[in-house]
């Protein structure tokens, strides 16, 4: 109660009760980051955290302002030679952490609690960069809590703070419906709004535009999800499902690298089976889309390339949802360009010898392209190559040591080695990248496709037949193809956890989680601009500009607002039933040009009334002197009052 | 401003009146109705506003949908909390209390009783008083009252008004300031600054019968006579009233003690009115702190001699309230 502190309540001091609640809510929003910032960073903040805890109870602990500058002046050098900028995002984000310590330790009243609580929710939004799991939401929506009910408990320290917490928690439970309506609502603008520093996107895994040996088998021990596919109709058969990503032309000894194709008219092809479905591709901050062999159709803000791949316009830096039509086992189409032919065939010299000359051997005996083929291919299966997620090391001459000494890949050994016996043999060849099968989630129906089915095959071409997909993998390991990566490896290998086959319940509740976290992807996380328009056209508006939206949104937030009220003051409404009667009795007699002068009493009113409107004279009298009874006199029996209202309702006029 | 007309009542009577804020209440109560309550956001609201933008374009920019759902959901407990400072002066019922009387140059200490009708507390209600600054902080309970005391500077004697007083709150997260204004009918009687003085000499008394002779005191008993309104309480002889039916008062013998005329008349002219006053508010202390029998007289009133907290409470009342300013 005292008046010094009532005058400015932002510089009244911190209690415990203050601090243990920003200091919950800014460890739950910092403690992801530590797992990206350095030791020493992550050592200076807790320090400044435990510094500022012992300053609860101690103030003269608290350091002084020019020991702050020091330590920011050091910290900020820290990171700057950590990652060598400042304004990168994960630098950015660092220094954020480390300022979560320091603006805590330097605290005291409550002006510095609210800017505390500011800076929460900016630590809270820098971890969605990172992953916008349903975990996270829910860390971030307890620590939202946590800072609201410290904003609270400055507002009120002399409460209970259990009422402090609930009236948090009321805060909160009434922002969800105006959140809701501004998120479904709020004019959305496809970011970004300027040039995002270099490295927002590092760390995502995916395919990459190059295929060195040992490459794809690292991508296959991930469990990450590539993409997700409702199919319209049936799923196809899993051996016919080959997911086309970068095709891979150039070859310098060791790595395949992407050709650089020109765009291309799609030509959707005459035969096949067509298969209608959705992707909802991970973001991989690269261009390429994934689509079934072969496309039929190319989404929108898409290209279709002269090598079949198709390419999204911008890099898929969020989740990318697109319709798709593939006709699945078409026939090749003949015809090529002369210099893509070229480039299918080109070698470089003074590598592989042993495979070469086996080449050679072919296009020697065999009188076309298509009996090499069948020769490479007859080849390939006699040969029982070993199928291998633990692939040796390969030298210099690595086809050469994969086909007679190793003798054990994977895809892109198997890939590889096919395609530089056909260029060797003079045949046009290359490398398709991507993804075969995948598997349906049994709880949600959708087919998950992972990094782990990431795969290699080739494309052959023949002419007047066209490029034919051929697998060197199937070939010597059936079973890859049919029934996926588990069943094709040799037992002892270290499969990636889901795919173990003893591990059927995991496997079960990962399925649970996975149909649970795809709704949250298509709902929530999917939620953009496209899907904004297709909500407001399920409710009629065509064509919505961000006017419209606006508009609708701010009717809403008004209603919600007014509504809002009525609920909080619902309580304290008590109409009195004798006034209400009154009132009613006032406005029939108003309806009849009596109307009551403010000034009037209730006797002069019904007097008045009664001499005016003769014919219902005696009822005005007596509405009037039961209304005086109930009003002013001592008791006001309820059958009284039920009366005043039958005979205001019942009066008439004659 | 009537947004419904008398005649739109039997429509929808509950919402009107609810709408209109005017649940009836007692005599003497004031109701601060919602559309009284005025509301604006704090500083720290301005800058709630700011962070919310740099969250947005944050989200936009990063295309984070969880950031514009951690956006909206902080905009929607903006929006809630203005509701919530809004009704937390909203319906809050303000009757003055009685204020006893002081002397010029103290504070007077104006008391207003706040009550909640409604089913939650309203904690952290700044009151303050408009015209001197003076406030308190109150928290009310649910269906509760509470008391604040503004001790507001009496400058000069007469009836001092209370006047306008804001009530403020900027719970319950400080986003929003909300304040309404209430001018409760409440006023407190100032005694004019008594100024310390040496009592005047008795001067003769002009009742018919001339001055008395026995001086009276509080030191020795000298006897009993009958009760007078003006006498002190401490003076009842209470176990003679136990007794018998009537009310008696112990009479003392003093040495010092006579019939006082306090006289407005007879203080010296060059003094002004202000100055007379308080010579004559000092003289009714000194006489009360020497047990006399003290009557006042002023220009067209006068008041009998007697003694005790009444005969103080007339004399200093009719002192505040002559040629009241």
């Amino acid at each position: 109660m005292s008046q010094a502190a009532a005058l400015a309540p932002s510089t009244r001091p911190i209690g415990w009760q203050e601090f243990a609640l920003l200091l919950a809510g800014l460890l739950i929003v910092a403690a992801p980051h530590a797992l990206n910032a350095p030791w020493w960073l992550i050592l200076l903040t807790v320090t400044l955290f435990v510094w500022r805890a012992a300053g609860v109870w101690n103030h003269s602990l608290l350091p002084s302002r020019w020991m702050l500058v020091v330590i920011v002046a050091l910290g900020t050098a820290g990171i700057w030679l950590e990652f060598r900028a400042i304004f990168g995002r994960l630098p950015g984000v660092m220094l954020l952490f480390m300022f979560s310590g320091l603006k805590l330790l330097e605290s005291r009243d409550q002006r510095d609690a609210a800017a505390v609580v500011f800076l929460t929710w900016f630590l809270a939004i820098t971890n969605f960069l990172f992953t916008q799991s349903i975990p996270t939401a829910l860390g971030m929506c307890v620590a939202v809590a946590t800072s609201i009910a410290a904003l609270v408990t400055c507002a009120a320290p002399r409460r209970a703070p259990r009422a402090n917490l609930r009236t948090a928690a009321l805060l909160l439970g009434q922002a969800i419906p105006a959140a809701l309506v501004l998120f479904l609502l709020f004019p959305r603008i496809q970011g970004p709004l300027w040039g995002l520093p270099q490295d927002s996107y590092a760390g995502v895994t995916g395919l990459s535009d190059t295929m060195a040996p040992g490459s794809l088998s690292q991508l296959s021990l991930s469990d990450a999800i590539a993409f997700r596919v409702e199919f319209k109709a049936q799923t196809p058969q899993r051996r016919a499902l080959y997911w086309r990503g970068p095709v891979l032309m150039d070859f310098d000894g060791r790595t395949w690298r992407l050709g650089y194709p020109s765009f291309a008219e799609l030509e959707p092809p005459a035969t096949g089976k067509r298969v209608e479905y959705t992707v909802l591709l991970e973001q991989h901050n690269r261009n390429w889309l994934f689509a079934l062999e072969r496309a039929a159709s190319v989404p929108a803000n898409a290209r279709h390339l002269e090598d079949g791949q198709l390419i999204s316009v911008v890099p898929v830096r969020t989740r990318l949802r697109y319709e798709m039509v593939s006709a699945i086992e078409a026939e090749p189409r003949p015809g090529e360009l002369r210099r893509v032919l070229e480039r299918a065939r080109r070698l470089p010299q003074g590598f592989n010898p042993r495979a070469r000359a086996l080449a050679e051997s072919w296009r020697a005996d065999a009188a076309s392209d298509t009996e090499v083929l069948t020769r490479a291919i007859q080849h390939f299966r006699r040969e029982r190559l070993q199928y291998t997620l633990d692939p040796p090391l390969l030298g210099r001459d690595s086809v050469d040591e994969f086909l007679y000494v190793s003798r054990q890949g994977f895809c892109e050994h198997f890939s590889s080695a096919f395609v530089f016996l056909m260029r060797a043999a003079g045949v046009p060849a290359r490398v398709v990248t991507g993804y075969q099968g995948g598997d349906t989630n049994p709880v949600d129906g959708t087919y998950t496709v992972r990094q782990s089915d990431a795969h290699a095959w080739t494309e052959v071409y023949i002419g007047g037949t066209g490029w034919v997909r051929v697998d060197p993998t199937a070939l010597s390991v059936p079973g890859r193809v049919d029934a996926g990566l588990a069943r094709a490896v040799a037992a002892g290998d270290t499969l990636p956890l889901l795919l173990r086959p003893e591990l059927e319940w995991l496997r079960t509740l990962r399925y649970n989680w996975e149909a649970m976290a795809h709704q949250w992807n298509l709902l929530v996380l999917g939620y953009n601009p496209d899907r904004q328009r297709e909500l407001l056209s399920f409710f009629g508006i065509k064509d919505a500009d961000w006017l419209d939206l606006a508009s609708s949104l701010l009717a809403f937030l008004g209603v919600f607002v007014l509504g809002l009220f009525a609920w909080m003051l619902r309580h304290m409404v008590r109409p009195d039933p004798v006034q209400i009667a009154w009132n009613e009795f006032c406005g029939k007699l108003g309806a009849k040009g009596v109307a009551r002068s403010p000034h009037e009493g209730p006797r002069d009113y019904s007097e008045r009334a009664a001499r005016d409107l003769p014919a219902a004279g005696a009822p005005i009298r007596s509405i009037a002197e039961l209304y005086i009874a109930l009003r002013y006199g001592k008791h006001a029996a309820a059958e009284k009052v039920v009366e005043l209202r039958r005979r205001v309702r019942d009066l008439e006029f004659g | 401003m009537r947004i419904f007309p008398q005649s739109n009542f039997r429509f929808w009577p509950q919402f009107a009146l609810w709408f209109q804020g005017s649940a009836a209440p007692g005599q003497g109560d004031i109701v601060i109705a919602h559309r009284r309550v005025y509301i604006v956001p704090s500083r720290l609201g301005l800058y709630f506003g700011g962070a919310l933008a740099i969250l947005l374009v944050g989200s936009i920019n990063y295309a984070l949908s969880l950031g514009f759902a951690l956006t909206f959901l902080l905009a929607g407990m903006g929006l809630a909390a203005m509701v919530q400072t809004t009704r937390n002066l909203a319906r809050l019922m303000v009757r003055a209390g009685r204020s006893e009387p002081v002397f010029a140059g103290d504070a007077a200490r104006f008391r207003l009783a706040f009550a909640n009708p409604g089913g939650h507390d309203r904690p952290e209600i700044l009151v303050r008083h408009l015209g001197s600054g003076a406030q308190q902080t109150i928290d009310i309970a649910p269906a509760d009252t509470a008391d604040a005391v503004l001790a507001v500077p009496a400058a000069r004697r007469g009836w001092l008004t209370l006047g306008r007083v804001m009530l403020e709150t900027r719970f319950p997260v400080g986003l929003f300031r909300a304040w309404s204004y209430v001018e409760p009918e409440s006023r407190c009687l100032v005694y004019p600054r008594p100024e310390a003085s040496v009592l005047p000499p008795l001067a003769p008394s002009d009742r018919a019968g001339g001055a008395r002779a026995h001086a009276q005191g509080s030191d020795d008993f000298s006897g009993l006579r009958g009760y007078q309104p003006s006498d002190s309480p401490r003076h009842v002889a209470w176990k003679s009233v136990a007794r018998s039916e009537d009310m008696l008062t112990k009479q003392f013998a003093g040495d010092a003690v006579a019939e006082l005329w306090l006289d407005f008349g007879a203080l010296p002219a060059a003094l002004d009115l202000e100055a007379r006053l308080s010579r004559l508010a000092g003289w009714v202390l000194a006489a009360e702190r020497a047990v006399a029998i003290y009557g006042l007289r002023l220009p067209g009133a006068r008041i009998e001699p007697g003694r005790g907290d009444a005969q103080r409470t007339a004399c200093l009342e009719a002192l505040a309230l002559f040629q009241a300013p």
